[in-house]
């Protein structure tokens, strides 16, 4: 177990630093001098090459890579051109906002996904199952933008139970938090709701015509305890695996999000970063959701081995 | 409704008319056309014929077990006691299913949840029907592996089914069967999946424990040396229904049955010399998809004439609890 985590982490290591590169030639390989492009339109000569040295894209691309990536082993991210303060302090300012998102939009799209699922396998063709064929097309096919519009006419607009957009702080009230979050959360977690359900009833199925399912009817097992003891346990690892990928489209999701619901998030935050060109911003975003990503793979797979004792690394 | 039931006591299961259908795309299956039976308390009784001639069906059909999209069973009782298994409840059902009808599958390989342990699998079974706490339940699993002769039994509680080999799970599941103290245990193919020398060591904890428990068993096999050594009485089953019914003793020494007679035929003989091919029984099974006209051997019998393919025989008394579904059983009898 030790010795495969010591393994994941030299690949993660290996994947980090691909992504580094790409990252860094992000900014290196786009049209034009980044020096020029920074400066913006009415710069003189003499601002461009000011510029240019105070970014040090005077040097070799080699000695430009690894003096920015020992910066940001050293902690270092870099400053933000348009805001001129270090990116680190930026993106920790939106950190909350982002990370309230998507730990409720995970909780509520998991938990409704999961038992949807059940459900229908349960039931197959039932009318669980037939509702989630309907709503799975629908909550697949229609973009977060357009459910999030929707939302705010119907509940906030309308009817006004709940506000049209914005975000409070959780330490300005956890009720006043939680209802800036409803619809933001509902608009993103109705995709994720219907990939979970999709492949959870997938799952469930293959397992309930297992032979050790009918070993548990023969014991005299009620439908709860088969359904939730015997065969979702059994089902589990597929499903855990699409709480991963959802985790990774997660992030993709969220920018969208913030955007349509003026969310002053780590999207936002990304979104001006890019019509300002401010690179150094785009590029620590990138590193740092790349690191996330990695990690909650790993803790994936090794949740793995909590659910099925076969599974050994 | 219960104004005909013999009131004798000595009765367990009475199977009357049981039949049972699949259901498919465009067809129906009739995978058991109206058989009846009985087990009496305490007794073994074999259920032999080839594969797909419904033995687990109706082992299945006695315990509801079928999956309920694709099979229902359309006629007949299950009485249990005198009451009808058909009319309970799903509760009901499922208050019996574990405590007083038990039953251990063909494969040890799948049909233990491999996410589970073993001691917990079988705990789950005595907490089901008793009110015995989860530890009490773990003392009473530790208990069933020692009675059904598992090593290092408060080890094993603890291993999953992965870790423990064909035999050792197939005990496993004997222990959990058994748990309960069921009254009926139904035996499907218990050995067939096992290597040879497992299948007696299998074979002769399932009699063992029948010996001191005093449970009734079902036992499905297509194995007659395994009928010969562990059943009192044997029904043999063809397409769907039973064609001779019989104790043992009688079975094996006077088969009525030209189909019986062929199955006993096919059993490789110490005796008879390794160099002659072993007989068998030419054609194929029916299918069941069709309505059989007539008796759905005679196409396959060697004793077969014009009556057997107009007509269905009859279940007739050929001795003394010894009866055959046959046109000509005195003759194949006297062949």
């Amino acid at each position: 177990m030790a010795a495969y985590i010591l393994r994941r982490m030299v690949s993660a290591i290996a994947v980090m630093a691909m992504v580094g590169v790409f990252v860094f030639l992000l900014l290196r390989l786009a049209p034009g001098d980044p020096a020029a492009i920074i400066a913006g339109r009415s710069a003189t000569e003499e601002m461009i090459a000011g510029i240019r040295e105070q970014l040090g894209l005077n040097d070799p691309m080699p000695v430009q890579f690894i003096r920015w990536v020992r910066d940001m082993l050293g902690g270092d991210f870099g400053t933000s051109i348009f805001a001129g303060r270090p990116v680190l302090e930026l993106i920790s300012q939106r950190l909350e906002p982002t990370i309230s998102l998507s730990i409720l939009t995970m909780i509520l799209s998991v938990t409704i996904g999961v038992s949807f699922g059940i459900l229908a396998a349960w039931r197959t063709g039932g009318l669980v199952d037939r509702l989630l064929t309907a709503f799975s097309a629908f909550g697949y096919s229609i973009p977060v933008f357009v459910i999030g519009f929707f939302l705010i006419y119907f509940f906030a607009i309308r009817a006004h139970w709940l506000p049209v957009q914005g975000y409070v702080p959780i330490e300005l009230g956890i009720g006043r938090w939680f209802v800036h979050l409803v619809l933001p959360t509902v608009a993103l977690s109705l995709g994720y709701i219907a990939f979970i359900a999709r492949v959870t009833r997938a799952s469930m199925l293959e397992v309930l015509t297992e032979d050790y399912m009918r070993t548990a009817a023969a014991k005299g097992a009620s439908s709860y305890a088969m359904l939730f003891h015997h065969a979702l346990k059994n089902a589990g690892v597929p499903i855990l695996t699409v709480i991963g990928i959802s985790f990774a489209y997660l992030i993709g999701g969220v920018v969208l999000t913030e955007t349509v619901f003026n969310i002053p998030g780590i999207g936002r935050l990304v979104v001006d970063a890019i019509n300002n060109r401010d690179y150094p911003i785009i590029q620590s975003v990138l590193i740092l959701t790349s690191g996330l990503y990695v990690l909650v793979n790993l803790a994936i797979d090794l949740a793995y081995t909590l659910i099925d004792p076969r599974i050994r690394y | 409704m219960q104004m005909h039931q013999t009131a004798r006591n000595d009765l367990l299961l009475d199977v009357r008319n049981l039949e049972t259908h699949f259901f498919g795309e465009d067809s129906v299956t009739r995978a058991l056309g109206g058989i009846s039976f009985q087990v009496k308390k305490g007794e073994t009784l074999g259920v032999v014929g080839e594969s797909g001639c419904g033995k687990s069906v109706t082992a299945l059909s006695i315990l509801r077990l079928l999956p309920k999209v694709s099979a229902r069973t359309v006629g007949g009782e299950v009485r249990f006691h005198g009451r009808d298994l058909l009319d309970l409840s799903d509760r009901e059902m499922r208050k019996i299913r574990g405590d007083q009808i038990a039953m251990i599958f063909q494969e040890p390989m799948t049909s233990l949840n491999p996410v589970y342990t073993v001691g917990r699998q079988i705990a789950e079974a005595v907490q089901i029907h008793t009110k015995a706490s989860r530890s009490a339940a773990m003392k009473k699993a530790e208990e069933m592996l020692r009675l059904v002769r598992i090593a290092d039994p408060e080890r094993r509680v603890n291993n999953y089914p992965h870790e423990m080999s064909g035999g050792m799970r197939q005990r496993a599941m004997i222990a959990m069967a058994l748990a309960c103290s069921p009254e009926l245990l139904i035996a499907d193919e218990p050995t067939t999946a096992l290597d040879v020398t497992i299948q007696a060591q299998i074979l002769r904890l399932i009699v063992d424990l029948k010996e001191r428990t005093g449970t009734a068993v079902m036992f499905i096999t297509h194995d007659l040396g395994v009928v010969a050594e562990t059943c009192q009485r044997v029904i043999v089953m063809y397409a769907g229904r039973i064609v001779e019914q019989a104790n043992v003793i009688d079975l094996f020494a006077r088969p009525a049955h030209p189909y019986t007679q062929g199955l006993m035929r096919s059993v490789p003989d110490r005796r008879r010399g390794r160099q002659r091919r072993l007989p068998e029984i030419p054609g194929i099974v029916p299918s069941l998809r069709e309505p059989i006209v007539g008796c759905s051997f005679a196409p396959r019998c060697p004793f077969a004439i014009d009556i057997c393919r107009e007509k269905r025989p009859p279940f007739l008394d050929v001795g003394s609890s010894h009866a055959a579904a046959c046109w000509r059983a005195e003759e194949v009898m006297g062949a």
